[in-house]
């Protein structure tokens, strides 16, 4: 009963396009998390920074941050009446990709900075004697924690696809257009449809399962993790 | 190697996340929940986008925040059904030409055990004094919408303040849109008020039923606002006008009284006489 309800939002509503737009916003968010994370992290553990100590912490602070507050704020910064109302960003697929890119941040940065700086103990020596600047050793650095570097992808990836409360503020669940997977969810549970609601979700965590599957088994030291 | 892939994920998303290009133009209308919710914007619009070229974004709200959306020059117009809050909103400055598309009713639901003896009434106030003798189980909306304002203004009428007087025993806010408020009423066995629509197209009912219907005061009155230029220089307001006045015409009009669930009509066109 629960396949033919899922059989039926393919065809009319679209289910096709809504777990794509799931995917690429989540994807992309986790992309720039990484690419931002991954370079916050490693600097922060290998350059002595001022400060280093209170951004740290800052970070791992912003572990919790609640996604219905950075919906909130992100809202009034990209409303028209707002200061980036200009960019006409509210209410599209980019604010989404904005607020959760947002939200993993602080996670793949934590992680990356984790991972890091402990391997700059054990090897930055090493590294240095050899000649490298530390610069030059944050790539060594990344591909000796690479095991450790995945799980902080995976994990800012895992915050971004299960999130509901941001995207759904500064996306506004339109139809064909915003509407992902955990707003759909959201949708058709304050319709009643609770069967269908649940199978969506079950969709949402086979996906789930699926991508992180597959960024860990790319991802993992030549692809040799068993 | 690594950053190569991560920076061609990342482009491939963006622009994957993109979309398909939209070569219409496309407007914002923010609605109450109850006209999208229903299925009644799904099934009428693509009607209008195929007449004029102009494809519509469904905001559902809430008449509070829809309002509120606009307000802030983030819709281009709405679609909502709270009376005093519309003409504030318009007072204020942000909204003109109000125009009421259609209309029907709230009705008042409980269980069928029905522990407060209100079922079969056509007295709203009347069963809102009952319940609330009878201390049972009475879900509000609390989200400033619509329904949420017409609630209150019965609770005023019978001259009562139940948030004060069950502090959460038998009246239960729930700070939710209407679903939300129908789903807690299913699990508790408890009395809310709903919009027909909502009420008829809702897949959880548990439960309950009808118990009150047929109150003047349970008028359902839907009514489209476009912005103000003046206050909102970059609504769309052609588009938005457009969208406006397709639902008050003859086809738009034929569209909304056309809308079926079930056999049923959820919404009767009143452009040509408001109620």
């Amino acid at each position: 009963m629960c396949a033919s309800d899922l059989l039926a939002v393919l065809e009319t509503d679209g289910l096709g396009r809504i777990i794509a737009l799931s995917l690429s916003v989540s994807l992309s968010a986790t992309a720039l998390a990484t690419l931002f994370g991954t370079s916050l992290g490693a600097v922060l553990a290998i350059y002595p920074v001022p400060g280093r100590r209170v951004l740290v912490l800052i970070i791992n602070a912003l572990l919790g941050l609640p996604p219905v507050v950075v919906g909130l704020a992100l809202y009034l910064l990209l409303s028209r009446s707002g200061p980036l109302g200009l960019l006409a960003l509210l209410f599209t697929p980019g604010a989404m990709v904005i607020a959760q890119a947002l939200l993993a941040l602080p996670i793949v940065a934590a992680l990356v900075y984790d991972a890091t700086a402990a391997s700059w103990m054990e090897y930055g020596a090493a590294l240095q004697v050899d000649g490298a600047t530390r610069m030059q050793s944050i790539p060594h650095l990344l591909a000796i924690t690479r095991d450790r570097l995945v799980t902080a992808i995976l994990a800012g990836f895992g915050r971004t696809i299960s999130e509901v409360g941001a995207i759904l503020i500064v996306g506004g669940n339109i139809a064909d257009y915003t509407r992902t997977m955990t707003t759909a969810i959201v949708l058709e549970t304050s319709m009643g449809d609770l069967s269908l609601a649940l199978g969506l979700g079950f969709v949402l965590i086979g996906i789930s399962i699926a991508v992180s599957t597959t960024i860990f088994t790319l991802g993992i030291k030549g692809g040799r993790w068993w | 190697m690594r950053h190569k892939r991560a920076a061609a994920i990342l482009i491939a998303a963006v622009i994957f996340a993109g979309g398909p290009s939209r070569a219409v133009e496309t407007i914002t209308l923010a609605s109450t929940t109850s006209v999208d919710n229903s299925g009644l914007l799904a099934a009428i619009l693509p009607e209008f986008t195929k007449e004029t070229g102009v494809s519509v974004h469904v905001l559902a709200q809430g008449t509070g925040q829809a309002l509120a959306t606009a307000a802030h020059g983030d819709a281009d117009l709405v679609l909502v059904h709270d009376p005093d809050a519309e003409e504030k909103f318009i007072a204020e400055g942000h909204g003109i030409d109000r125009r009421q598309i259609a209309w029907n009713d709230f009705v008042v639901l409980g269980p069928r055990a029905d522990p407060a003896h209100v079922a079969g009434g056509s007295d709203a106030v009347v069963a809102f004094e009952a319940i609330a003798a009878a201390g049972a189980p009475f879900v509000s909306r609390g989200d400033k919408s619509g329904t949420d304002a017409l609630e209150h203004r019965l609770w005023h009428a019978a001259a009562m303040d139940p948030a004060s007087l069950g502090g959460g025993s038998w009246y239960r806010n729930i700070g939710g849109g209407m679903g939300a408020a129908l789903n807690a009423a299913s699990a508790m066995n408890a009395y809310t008020l709903s919009d027909r629509g909502t009420w008829l197209s809702f897949g959880n009912k548990g439960d309950l039923a009808v118990m009150v219907e047929g109150d003047p005061r349970l008028l359902n009155r839907y009514d489209v606002i476009l912005l103000d230029p003046k206050t909102h220089p970059q609504a769309k307001q052609q588009p938005a006008r457009g969208l406006a006045d397709w639902l008050a015409s003859p086809d738009g009009q034929a569209a909304i009284g056309g809308y079926k669930l079930n056999g049923e009509q959820l919404f009767h066109p009143s452009a040509a006489a408001p109620k």
